[in-house]
């Protein structure tokens, strides 16, 4: 049983201080530091910083990732299910079900094969291609939402709470505001929204990302970009998407007395959503919930488990329990934060 | 018990209070009788006895989930509240739609529990949880455990149910009263038309009265004035008519049975009288801060101890009715007359009038006023002897002569955002004195500042926060402003160990350093020492 937070010499990578390095291809998965040769699960600011020499993501992490680092990163792709060898290291990305281009990232060597899995989900998602299982003796999983209080309600169904809500709000010609982390939740629920009800505006952190997915060919509804804080329209049957970190801003006065969600999972627990001072949460999140994270990890058919972010000790505990060798891992990935910090700098960005 | 959980959804999706009476007006209109009664019992915050104990609803939850202890307990421990942890545990179930009435529910499913031995309960509990889904489990939990905490409360039952069915508030909150099981006879009842009894129970609009804040000899002769203890209690009206009494708070809110001791004496008073007055806590011949009497009003019962602890008084200082008779257009000199004769009768009352201050002229009043502190009073009322009892705040007749409210300079440390119209600004400040070296936080405020003040301290605070804890930002300790409050009194439950009364922001005191800001135990010596017995000879006046 490994309870140690470093993985043993056997394993396919280390844990170093810049991040999960792979000393056999020379190359850091996610890291948190600046490294040489830098392979990318997702593009969220939390696995996908600034600083290293070398990009390499899945195809469609490409338009996001250009967006947050810059024109100047070097950034290469490839697509889902296709094998580069790197020094002698296979590598190839496989949909990790999260956000739009994020990757589990398979490494194999001499037949010893280790997944790294970044931020994923089982249900499915219409703005991203769906997980796919990818058996290996080693998985790195998160464990954002690892309790078992976690299980996520159908999709559908959140997606019919949330058009109601939003069409009894514009009978009263109330706004409705849902805060969604911007890149991701934000477009998954403007999937789920039913445009004949209003029209719909976007945060400019959101709508930034709203035309990465266009070029993906995702098909969102259409959305307008909602200004800045002195913008005027008639809101009054609007539908607007802003990241958490709008909510406590000036630039959400114009909105007058609008009706405020939250999109994510931690709105399963009431008081999370009471502590927000928010009135509607709708359970909807892009991690695995509890029998999500254990039923991907039972058909990955790992022997091996390292987790990451979350509740990484209940998670592990468990594991162990049930005949899995699994260990802590460190890392400096942030999943959903249940304040509004999101790992995300982007979405601090303020309108006002 | 669908439709209740709906209504329970209702609650929980809202914080604005107009949404939430909606839903229980829609709830009182649809349900069948005996439901509604069930749903008054636990909405207003009545509770049965406890019927099962929570250590095993923990267990045999976990066990129904298959969860080791330890992790339950880790579940529990980031939810917070056993009924939801149940629920969530359990998962979503296979659907949400639940057979059977609110009534049956209790009848079969919870009341049960109560007379059981373990193995019962657990049969019972696993059988209904696994039928439910996750919501309506966490409501079947709610009623088991009690302590809804949906935000509402005895008060906004009453209103959603004088919504649905037409009837004054008042009516109902009198019919409210004492002890009652729910029954549909006694919903019934709750609900029916009004026999007369809003006449009965109902009670005049209180007379409100100005700061004076300019010098009182611009009111002209002392000799046209009638002055008294400002007190600080609960403003309260005791009406005595047909065979029944009210003690209704400013509020509208009925206190009969907040303040028992005052029951008999009440009773006595002839049958058509109506007092204006204040509840004071009172011991020994005088006041009790204000926090004593609090504490008891927080009281759901009110047992032997706090009545012992906290014993109280009705300070009558004018007479609205009296034979049945609406007397309010009598010059307030007459009303007073006639008020002393009632009260004059029974020296044991509980029932006391309130004193008359005396002077000479202004000047000697002022000296009168000045005891204030001493004598846990506000300050002064003045009242036109020849005016009559008007409606609402009214200028002119009735004027409170406050004494300087104490002042003290603080540190803002804490800041919240308000809510509705100010949800996104920072509003709720907490403010703090030194104390050696550091920062000891005593006092919250809202209000004082302009809404251009308003604005330049919430962009302070977004620019120099320190943390975040959940909507609470620390900030950096840099702003001072001057604080009012009208009282101190120690407390256990602040870290500074003591509580101010109505503090609010005097002003911005950009002049001063945080370093300037006053210490802790400046405030501490501002608490009066002991506060003054008001002689036999004042109470008479």
């Amino acid at each position: 049983m490994i309870e140690a937070a470093s993985p043993s010499a056997s394993e396919l990578f280390t844990l170093t201080d810049r991040g999960l390095y792979c000393e056999a291809g020379d190359f850091y998965i996610d890291p948190w530091r600046g490294v040489p040769k830098a392979l990318i699960t997702h593009a969220h600011g939390d696995h996908a910083r600034w600083g290293s020499e070398q990009y390499l993501a899945s195809d469609q992490s490409k338009p996001v990732l250009e967006r947050r680092l810059g024109p100047k990163s070097e950034i290469s792709s490839l697509p889902y299910g296709e094998t580069l060898v790197i020094n002698g290291v296979k590598v190839s990305f496989h949909p990790a079900g999260h956000v739009l281009g994020s990757s589990q990232i398979r490494i194999e060597k001499q037949g010893q094969v280790c997944v790294v899995s970044g931020d994923y989900k089982l249900d499915p998602d219409r703005t991203c291609e769906n997980f796919e299982v990818v058996r290996c003796h080693t998985f790195v999983s998160e464990s954002t939402f690892g309790l078992p209080i976690y299980h996520w309600p159908d999709q559908q169904d959140v997606f019919d709470d949330m058009n109601r809500w939003w069409r009894e709000n514009a009978e009263e010609q109330r706004p409705s505001v849902i805060f969604a982390y911007g890149f991701g939740k934000a477009q998954r629920v403007l999937s789920g929204l039913d445009p004949e009800i209003g029209p719909i505006y976007c945060h400019g952190a959101v709508e930034k990302i709203n035309a990465a997915y266009r070029e993906c060919e995702i098909d969102l509804p259409p959305t307008e970009y909602a200004g800045r804080a002195d913008d005027k329209k008639d809101w009054s049957r609007a539908m607007i998407i802003a990241p958490p970190s709008a909510q406590t801003t000036t630039w959400l006065r114009k909105f007058g007395n609008y009706a405020s969600a939250f999109a994510s999972g931690w709105m399963t627990v009431r008081g999370q959503r009471r502590r927000r001072n928010i009135e509607r949460g709708f359970v909807l999140s892009d991690h695995a919930d509890w029998p999500g994270l254990l039923n991907a990890i039972e058909q990955t058919r790992a022997e091996r488990v390292y987790v990451t972010h979350g509740y990484k000790r209940a998670l592990v505990h468990w594991l162990n329990n049930h005949g899995y060798q699994a260990a802590e891992l460190d890392t400096m990935y942030e999943g959903e934060q249940d304040d509004d910090r999101t790992g995300d700098s982007e979405e601090e960005t303020t309108e006002s | 018990m669908e439709q209740f959980c709906h209504l329970f959804r209702r609650l929980d999706e809202t914080t604005r209070t107009s949404q939430k009476l909606e839903a229980m007006r829609d709830y009182f209109l649809e349900a069948p009788a005996p439901d509604a009664a069930w749903a008054v019992y636990v909405l207003s915050g009545r509770r049965l006895k406890r019927l099962v104990k929570h250590g095993d609803l923990r267990r045999w939850s976990a066990e129904l989930a298959e969860l080791p202890d330890w992790l339950f307990e880790e579940c529990y421990h980031t939810v917070g509240d056993l009924a939801e942890t149940i629920a969530l545990v359990l998962g979503s179930g296979e659907q949400e739609s639940v057979s059977g009435t609110l009534t049956e529910w209790f009848e079969e499913r919870i009341l049960p529990l109560g007379s059981m031995k373990e193995e019962g309960q657990r049969l019972l509990l696993q059988q209904a949880w696994s039928e439910l889904g996750s919501w309506s489990r966490f409501v079947y939990n709610k009623l088991i455990t009690g302590g809804l905490r949906i935000g509402v409360s005895q008060r906004s039952v009453i209103k959603a149910l004088s919504l649905a069915y037409d009837l004054e508030p008042n009516v109902i909150s009198h019919r409210m009263m004492g002890t009652w099981e729910p029954t549909p006879e006694f919903f019934n009842q709750l609900i029916s038309p009004d026999a007369g009894e809003t006449a009965l129970s109902q009670p005049y609009p209180f007379c409100l009265a100005h700061a004076l804040n300019d010098p009182p000899e611009t009111l002209g002769s002392l000799d046209d004035w009638h002055a008294e203890w400002k007190w600080d209690g609960i403003r309260a009206q005791i009406l005595r008519r047909g065979e029944e009494f009210f003690l209704w708070s400013r509020g509208e809110e009925l206190l009969n049975e907040r303040f028992p001791e005052l029951d008999d004496d009440i009773l006595d008073l002839p049958e058509g009288t109506v007092i204006d007055g204040e509840v004071l806590g009172w011991k020994d011949g005088r006041v009790l801060p204000f926090g004593d009497l609090q504490k008891r009003i927080n009281r759901k019962k009110v047992g032997p101890k706090i009545m012992k602890d906290v014993p109280i008084r009705f300070i009558a200082f004018d007479l609205l009715e009296f034979k049945g008779e609406d007397i309010r257009q009598q010059p307030f000199a007459e009303r007073r007359s006639q008020l002393e004769k009632i009260l004059a009768t029974d020296e044991e009352s509980r029932l006391m009038l309130s004193p008359e201050v005396i002077g000479n002229d202004w000047d000697e009043l002022a000296e009168e006023r000045s005891r204030s502190r001493d004598l846990a009073v506000e300050g002064l009322m003045l009242k036109k002897k020849s005016a009559p009892y008007e409606v609402g705040r009214v200028t002119g007749t009735w004027w409170k002569w406050k004494i300087e409210p104490y002042t003290i300079d603080a540190v803002l440390i804490y800041a919240q955002a308000g809510h509705g119209r100010r949800a996104s600004l920072y509003t709720d400040y907490t403010f703090a004195l030194w104390q050696g070296d550091t920062l000891v936080p005593f006092a919250k405020a809202y209000s004082g500042l302009t809404d251009a003040e308003i604005r330049r301290v919430d962009r302070f605070i977004r620019n120099n926060t320190l943390e975040r804890f959940g909507p609470v930002r620390s900030v950096k300790a840099e702003l001072v402003f001057e604080l009012g409050f009208e009282n101190i009194q120690r407390s256990t439950r602040h870290k500074s160990g003591v509580a101010v009364r109505f503090p609010r922001i005097h002003r911005w005191r950009e002049d001063k350093k945080p370093e300037d800001a006053d210490r802790l135990g400046h405030l501490l010596a501002m608490m009066p020492s002991e506060v003054e017995t008001i002689t036999a000879a004042e109470e008479q006046g």
